[in-house]
């Protein structure tokens, strides 16, 4: 969650004889006021597999609703050339906090009002405004974080009422109408499936991957003999594109279980879980091994060799110096590795491993976009989390260490 | 306490350490001089056995290492190093607390001895107990680094260019502070350096190592006034030698005790440079000595220093 963007230069820029004092928070309110002026809100199509009319806020949505978005970007403006100070970046986060929230509300009402007087077949979709708007608030209330130095805990605090403020509208039932809920509400038990069935093949092959990784890892950086063999294996096997690779496994899974059929009673074949999951596995080696490697590699020797100076067991070295030392990087690796395998994951519905990306294949061959867009976006929120959690535990991980 | 026998080491085709032999005594400030690569290091640290000898025996407190355990024998010896190798995520109370911990000492008794050898090093305990290595200066975590050497009063000390790192003016008053508790302990110590004046300051008796070998062993006044050979008194160098020697005689050496003088007095155990150093400054050629309690026992003129 935390964004790049807090780096930047603090010296105030002139602009139309404004001192500006937050260049990233006005090239956002720049790329948000030009993407409403420029492109639709919401899109409305007679049925859902022909693209639809963009259709602009303002049109789309009543005065009211406009005018409160008009307002929050036009606050946001003005913050820009204000002295930074904490209230301010506090307020910059609750202004985009609510935008967000806001910008979500308009399009589901807008599309409960487009609907009323349309056809049942009329589909209404996001448009392009709609997802720039949301992004480029989103992206200020990270901005606004990082400029408040806040730390892991408030993070989680802005996260959790974007994301309650989010359910609670969605249980109202605003949602409803636009396209993306409505495949949602012809799939509920479908893609209720699909996401523990995705969530399960990332745990799993990440596990798997750790189990294997970790100690191929361990060992490359104890024996540099080893690292260049390892390493090299591990980086062919990643080079070879996704698709092909789940293609590739078909054929001698095939043929395995052709010899030995009784495998088949554990769900192994050619296609399905069992090649998703080794080629998810496979990915993810190279991240583990490489990060251990490298973690336990940046351990400086003079640690190392006082530690064992005063008497400490290699075992104890490992465990209580190496280990715990290492173990930012070997997080970040675990971080890596995730966020790549719920990536992933979705290519793995093409061989019929189901997950998400069985909504992905099938909307992209009925040419159905929101259907696409029920696969894509919770691979997106997932690989979000899924990150956010990982450096909450990285940090609570770091403060444990003393021995 | 240490008797090496014939000890050799090699690295492939390279002899790190020929044949080398020595005691030190119990009590004794034993000093490893010599250049890079003459095997001084490797000496140390096959007294704790991070490095295994290829021939010939090491007795400690009367004991062949190779019957010890490595783990065990560490334990019992302290070891310091010139990077000092403090555990960056451990507080200084758990960096100094590490062998008594691996000896299992029970908690209380370990914040004691924390809190004294935070104390001996001038180190405020309530402040430095929880501060982490990084947010130390260097001087400060090389006093850490000696104290966790310390931790669990072993008899016998190691030190690999503990202050090599460190400024002139901490290095000086490390040094001091070394000095200080070789006094006040009787430990023995085992230092490591390439560094002549810090060998003369601290030592009791010095190893000139060249090539693997002991090229002389002896006191320092010993080592600056009969060189064994070319190479030590290369060593030591030939033109500094009489300020050398003035710092390892004491002004005690040549105080008359029935002579006064005026202005202040220098202390008797202070080096005769310093009390050189006074003279030149004051333009005078006698000096009032006192003793440790401030008293005047005498005089030192100008002609004894050259004496």
């Amino acid at each position: 969650m935390s964004s790049t963007l807090g780096n930047v230069v603090r010296r105030p820029a002139r602009f139309l004889l404004l001192r500006i004092h937050n260049q990233v928070l006005l090239v956002l309110v720049i790329i948000a006021a030009a993407s409403v002026a420029a492109a639709g809100f919401v899109g409305v199509a007679p049925n859902r597999l022909v693209s639809g009319t963009p259709i602009p806020l303002w049109m789309a949505a009543d005065r009211l609703s406009t005018t409160g978005i008009t307002l929050l970007v036009a606050i946001l403006l003005v913050s820009c050339t204000m002295t930074p100070s904490k209230l301010l970046h506090l307020a910059v986060a609750v202004t985009a906090g609510l935008l967000l929230l806001l910008v979500l509300a308009v399009a589901g009402h807008a599309a409960r009002m487009l609907a009323s007087g349309a056809s049942s077949a009329s589909r209404f979709s996001l448009g392009a405004a709609f997802w720039i708007l949301a992004g480029c608030a989103a992206l200020a209330v990270a901005d606004a974080l990082q400029r408040l130095q806040s730390g892991v805990g408030t993070q989680l605090i802005a996260v959790l009422v974007i994301v309650t403020g989010a359910g609670l509208l969605a249980a109202a039932g605003t949602f409803d109408a636009l396209s993306i809920a409505r495949e949602y509400d012809s799939r509920r038990q479908l893609f209720a499936d699909a996401l523990g069935r995705h969530m399960s093949l990332v745990g799993a092959s990440v596990a798997a991957a750790v189990v294997i990784g970790f100690p191929l890892g361990v060992m490359a950086a104890k024996k540099p003999r080893l690292r260049g063999p390892v390493f090299a294996s591990l980086n062919l096997l990643q080079t070879i594109p996704s698709i092909a690779l789940f293609g590739l496994l078909i054929v001698p899974l095939s043929a395995l279980v052709a010899s030995v059929p009784q495998l088949a009673a554990f769900g192994i074949g050619g296609i399905g879980v069992a090649p998703a999951l080794i080629a998810l596995v496979l990915y993810a080696l190279l991240p583990v091994a490489r990060n251990t490697s490298a973690g336990l590699a940046n351990v400086d020797e003079a640690v190392i060799e006082s530690g064992r100076g005063m008497g400490l067991a290699n075992r104890q070295i490992f465990y209580q110096v190496e280990l715990p030392l290492a173990l930012p990087v070997l997080l970040a690796g675990l971080r890596i590795v995730t966020v790549q395998s719920i990536g992933l994951a979705v290519v793995a519905g093409l061989i019929g491993a189901g997950g998400l990306g069985t909504f992905v294949w099938e909307g992209l061959g009925q040419y159905a976009v929101d259907l696409v867009l029920l696969g894509a976006l919770p691979a997106i929120f997932l690989a979000l989390a899924a990150d956010f959690v990982l450096q909450i535990l990285s940090t609570v991980l770091r403060r444990c260490f003393a021995p | 306490m240490i008797e090496i026998d014939s000890v050799t080491k090699s690295y492939g085709d390279r002899q790190v350490v020929d044949r080398l032999s020595m005691t030190v005594a119990a009590g004794e400030f034993c000093v490893l001089l010599g250049s890079s690569g003459c095997g001084k290091s490797t000496t140390l640290r096959m007294i704790n056995r991070l490095i295994a000898t290829d021939s010939g025996s090491i007795r400690v407190a009367g004991q062949d290492i190779r019957n010890v355990p490595p783990e065990a024998l560490r334990r019992r010896i302290g070891y310091a190093i010139q990077s000092i190798g403090l555990f960056p995520h451990w507080t200084i109370e758990d960096n100094i607390a590490t062998v008594p911990r691996l000896l299992k000492w029970p908690q209380a008794r370990r914040r004691d001895r924390v809190t004294e050898l935070l104390d001996l090093f001038r180190l405020e305990p309530a402040t430095y107990r929880s501060k982490y290595p990084h947010q130390l200066s260097g001087g400060e975590q090389q006093r850490v680094g000696v104290a966790r050497a310390l931790a669990a009063d072993p008899e016998l000390l190691l030190m690999d260019e503990p202050f090599a790192a460190v400024d002139p003016i901490t290095r000086d008053t490390l040094q001091a502070e070394l000095a200080n508790i070789h006094r006040a302990t009787a430990k023995t110590i085992v230092f490591v350096t390439h560094d002549i004046e810090e060998a003369l300051r601290l030592a009791t008796r010095i190893a000139v190592m060249q090539e693997g070998r002991i090229a002389q062993l002896g006191s320092p006044l010993d080592i600056l006034e009969r060189p064994a050979n070319d190479f030590v008194s290369d060593f030591v160098g030939h033109h500094g030698v009489g300020l050398k020697l003035l710092s390892v005689r004491k002004v005690s050496d040549r105080l008359r005790p029935d002579e006064t003088a005026e202005g202040e007095p220098v202390l008797f155990d202070a080096p005769l440079r310093d009390a050189l150093s006074a003279m030149t400054t004051r333009r005078t050629d006698r000096l009032p000595v006192c003793d440790a309690q401030g008293r005047k026992i005498g005089a030192i003129l100008l002609s004894d220093l050259v004496r």
